[in-house]
């Protein structure tokens, strides 16, 4: 039970993590390796508020949110879009891309550094106990994981039930065709990718309570990230939820019952059995 | 069209850059070449310890008209690189800095890895490598090879055997029982303490009720801390870095975890580890410690303040900015900047420096140093050393409140 | 315009000669870039023989490195240095194979992020294994000299070179660029598909995995974080793919200008070094959408319509 709910807990961070990486992947087809990036900025916008204004981190999200989609939609149009358009095919959007994005990790590392500097981002907020069944945990952690429930129940909705959402899901299952019955592909693409950007970022503010970031250490979420999003299959928002969630699950167990030393390792061999098994993923289609 | 105004437009940015960056020369100038992280997995690490010191000594020197050398006053100019925490970016910086841009001394770079690293580039051309955050324990067999190599922080052997002095000692004045959870970092640094720390604790006497090891970027701590405080240790101890040093703390106050001594190694001594922690930071022990009421450094931390908007931390900091002041006297001392002279004149003398008196050992070590300090009150206070003033008694560690 | 398959390796070899002169010039400055451009060269240059004709972007590069670099570290107090290297190799090639027998299926992304996994998976359980074993750490403590381990790189460099000479010339290399073009087409037409491709991958894996043992005393002090830095793997696909992996000159044709633009970037802004490098990656990703080879392609067609026309 403890380890049922630690696991939860862990799972729901790494699907704050991953699922805007799922969104700009699966749908605007752009594999972001600056997606780390964006997840610290948040963490740093959460970080500066608090310690400056004494604002706390739930507010900020408020805040963060908005200026992480406008900012990712600028990146989309200006950067990525003309990519998009020379690319002839899917293989070479992804070359492309990772080229790009890599080269966009690099930039925002450098201007965060150029802002903040390289000290740690240390704060202490809802680091006190609560119990449930009898078992204690982490306040901000909990938090955080009622807010990724909150936002992975919200994506899940908006992509099934919304028109846009709809159109959305139909360019990740078919570009080609959703083109051709009139859905404005290159613009739900700039808004899933912003939408996606806004996402990791939130995930930034909120995970920032608890674990301890600094400029440089945007690549750690971007390799968790892209391993969730692989393991879950592109492109589908319960993938990501599930495999966010069976790393949290797997890698609490192997730190309580076996050894952890080997919880990393557990879940990169847990991704490459289910890579072995499921070569599209979780949840993926053959052949998307 | 447009993209060749675009060329033209970084190009002339470039060169602009360039100009700015063009130091006023003055009459007589040292320059001196300064390698470390700015970016890569140390950054976070670099920027509290390295590069603050080196920002406070240039601008404390030169402020003070320069580095006397034979009765001429000499200004530094300091030429920064950053290795991006990679050893290969610091053998290329510290080669560059030696051949292209003829560098008269160079400061030794930041952590063990990286300080070994370039320590056959130092050894090569002769330039005196006086290291303050490398901890390792072959330092007779790596300044035998490698003879301009000096290390002031200290021997892992000897910070763990300190650790273990102050837990035993607690223990026979019956103040503490005698079971250890220890943990440890999976990387360099913390897999070879623990292994240090193993046979040291067992010879003491000590049962090691709860022992394991967590990758380096464990996400959550939990488990790990639930299985120690399950084993219901008296003595928590950490070999840990500086996330986990943070992440194993705050999970320690989420369990309530009762034990007389709470040990984490690196970042404990942050000034950053009272800021997030507060009150509860109170009795936790950690690597390194000062002197916090000599007034050397009082003063030093003062001037770290004002000049750099940060406190210095309790361990490595003062350490790093003790190296400088080292190779200043040392420059000064010798009355010249032949780098041989400079070496041997380190080897034949003792310094005076904010930690206190240094005088490097037959293997260039310095037998003198901070190994275990502990948060009391609004300092982080030694408590023991290989041979420091000003020790301070060790506490329990009593509640998280 | 085919050139004919002597005079290339005679020019490689030319090349390679020259390059070994570099030493002599006596540069410890030109010498520390010289190590970085051969350490990329074998690199890159061995990537691109499995990714150039497979089109499958493996970042499993910081894999094989780790293990080649820690056999040295592991293997420096119990063997003579200079059998650590060709076990290193033979280590490598066998990873190799395993994995590449288990990723047949994978496709497109999914092989990136498997092989990204595979190399995180690897640095965990070795060090995993260090600290079960209670080894303190790795020193490689020698007497090797820049110039040695730079010769060491030539050499591995020449071999690279002639293995891809060959396996041009091959049954292998003409299933290859079958499989590059259509996979589909290949395995109808009877070539064994998964053999060819994991025979590449294990001469890409052991290169890597020797370039690791070789540096190893280079960097004295071996840690996970550093022999295992996924930094490396990117850098690795990024001067590939800048230089063009068509052609097994493509890749160091990309590497050499991409060592000279980050020693310029790092010693003229130590401050914005890593920004202006993601800089100079956009730029170049935006310019250069062919990499190098594209570009010089380009440049000599257009020499060649010009004295068409003339």
């Amino acid at each position: 039970m403890d380890i049922l709910i630690t696991g939860l807990f862990l799972g729901g961070a790494y699907a704050l993590i991953a699922m805007g990486l799922n969104l700009q992947y699966g749908i605007a087809r752009i594999m972001n390796l600056a997606n780390g990036e964006m997840l610290v900025f948040g963490g740093f916008a959460a970080f500066w508020m608090y310690t400056a204004a004494q604002v706390s981190p739930l507010l900020t999200v408020f805040l963060v949110a908005p200026a992480a989609f406008a900012m990712n939609w600028v990146i989309y149009s200006v950067m990525l879009r003309p990519l998009v358009r020379r690319a002839r095919s899917r293989g070479q959007l992804e070359v492309d891309a990772i080229l790009a994005t890599f080269g966009l990790s690099f930039v925002s590392v450098g201007i965060m550094l150029a802002l903040f500097g390289g000290d740690y981002f240390n704060y202490s907020y809802l680091a006190r106990p609560i119990t449930l069944a009898g078992d204690t945990y982490a306040l901000n952690r909990a938090t955080a994981f009622v807010a990724a429930v909150l936002i992975c129940a919200a994506v899940y909705l908006w992509l099934n039930l919304s028109r846009p959402g709809l159109s959305i899901r139909a360019i990740a299952v078919a570009p080609d065709s959703a083109r051709l019955v009139g859905i404005d592909v290159p613009r739900l693409a700039a808004l899933a990718f912003a939408l996606g950007g806004a996402i990791t970022a939130t995930g930034g503010a909120l995970l920032s309570m608890f674990f301890t970031l600094d400029a440089s250490t945007g690549v750690i979420f971007t390799l968790k990230a892209l391993v969730i999003v692989i393991m879950g299959g592109v492109g589908d928002v319960r993938g990501t939820i599930v495999a966010a969630l069976a790393l949290g699950i797997l890698e609490t167990f192997v730190a309580a019952v076996i050894d952890p030393g080997l919880t990393l390792a557990a879940a990169y061999l847990l991704f490459i059995v289910i890579l072995l098994f499921r070569p599209q993923g979780l949840f993926g289609r053959r052949g998307a | 069209m447009e993209r060749r105004t675009i060329l033209k437009t970084t190009a002339a940015l470039a060169m602009a850059m360039g100009l700015m960056a063009a130091p006023a020369l003055a009459q007589e100038t040292l320059k001196i070449g300064a390698v470390g992280p700015k970016t890569g997995p140390l950054a976070g690490g670099a920027a509290v310890t390295h590069w603050p010191n080196i920002a406070l000594w240039s601008k404390e020197v030169n402020e003070r008209g320069g580095i006397d050398v034979g009765g001429t006053k000499y200004m530094v100019e300091v030429i920064e690189y950053d290795d991006q925490t990679n050893p290969a970016e610091t053998i290329a910086a510290v080669t560059r800095l030696a051949t292209q841009d003829g560098a008269d001394f160079i400061l030794a770079p930041y952590s063990t890895g990286l300080n070994l690293a370039a320590a056959p580039i130092f050894d090569r051309f002769g330039y005196p490598q006086i290291t303050s955050t490398a901890s390792t324990d072959r330092v007779a067999e790596l300044s035998g090879q490698f003879p301009n190599l000096f290390f002031l922080l200290g021997q892992n052997s000897q910070i763990v055997g300190n650790a273990v002095d102050i837990l035993s000692k607690l223990r026979d004045a019956g103040e503490m029982g005698n079971k250890i959870a220890m943990v440890n970092v999976a990387d360099a640094f913390g897999i070879e303490l623990a292994a240090t720390a193993k046979p040291i604790f067992e010879g003491a006497g000590f049962e090691l009720v709860y022992e394991t090891s967590y990758p380096l970027g464990t996400p959550d701590l939990s488990p790990v801390m639930k299985a120690a405080k399950a084993a219901e240790p008296d003595a928590f101890i950490a070999w840990s870095y500086p996330p986990d040093t943070f992440g194993l703390t705050e999970q320690a106050i989420i369990e309530d975890l009762n034990v007389k001594v709470f040990y984490t190694a690196v970042a404990t001594a942050f000034p950053a580890f009272k800021g997030r922690f507060g009150a509860a930071a109170e009795g936790i022990m950690g690597i390194g410690g000062v002197n916090a009421e000599s007034a050397s450094f009082q003063d030093y931390a003062a001037r770290h303040t004002a000049a750099t908007g940060a406190a210095p931390d309790y361990w490595a900091s003062g350490m790093m900015y003790a190296s400088l002041q080292i190779l200043e006297q040392a420059i000064t001392g010798a009355g010249t900047i032949d780098r041989a002279a400079v070496a041997q004149y380190i080897k034949d003398n003792s310094f005076d420096t904010v930690m206190g008196p240094v005088d490097f050992d037959e293997n260039n070590n310095n037998p003198a140093y901070w190994t275990v300090g502990q948060w009391q009150g609004d300092a982080f206070r030694g408590v023991a050393s290989t041979g420091r003033e000003g020790a301070v008694a060790p506490m329990l560690k009593a509640g998280w409140k | 315009m085919i050139r004919s398959g002597g005079t290339s390796l005679a020019l490689t070899a030319l090349v390679l000669a020259l390059a070994a002169l570099l030493p002599l010039a006596g540069s410890p400055y030109w010498q520390s870039i010289g190590i970085s451009i051969a350490m990329f060269a074998v690199l890159t240059t061995s990537w691109a023989l499995f990714s150039g004709p497979t089109h499958y972007i493996s970042l499993a590069t910081a894999a094989f490195f780790g293990v080649g670099s820690y056999t040295t570290g592991m293997g420096i107090e119990l063997l003579p240095y200079w059998c650590l290297p060709p076990i290193a190799g033979v280590l490598g090639a066998a990873m190799a194979a395993l994995v590449g027998l288990a990723t047949l299926r994978l496709s497109g992304v999914y092989f990136v992020i498997f092989t990204l996994g595979l190399a995180e998976l690897v640095r965990q359980i070795i060090i995993w294994f260090q600290n079960f074993s209670g080894q303190k750490g790795l020193y490689v403590l020698t007497k090797i000299t820049e110039a040695q381990i730079y010769w060491q790189l030539l050499g591995l460099a020449a071999l690279v070179y002639l293995a891809g000479w060959a396996i041009g010339r091959s049954r292998l290399g003409f299933a290859l660029r079958i499989i590059g073009d259509d996979e589909q087409v290949a395995r109808h037409s009877g070539i064994n598909t998964a053999r060819a491709k994991v025979a590449l991958f294990m001469i890409s894996g052991a290169a890597a995995a020797v370039v690791g043992a070789i540096l190893a005393p280079r960097y004295v002090y071996i840690e996970p974080a550093t022999a295992f830095t996924p930094m490396l793997s990117f850098q690795v696909v990024i001067m590939a793919l800048l230089g063009g992996t068509g052609r097994l000159w493509g890749p160091v044709v990309g590497v050499i200008p991409f060592t000279f633009l980050w020693e310029a970037i790092s010693s003229s802004f130590p401050n914005q070094t890593t920004l202006l490098l993601g800089v100079c990656f956009l730029v170049i990703v935006y310019v250069l959408p062919r990499g190098f080879v594209g570009l010089i392609e380009a440049v000599r067609r257009r020499v060649a319509a010009r004295e068409g026309v003339a």
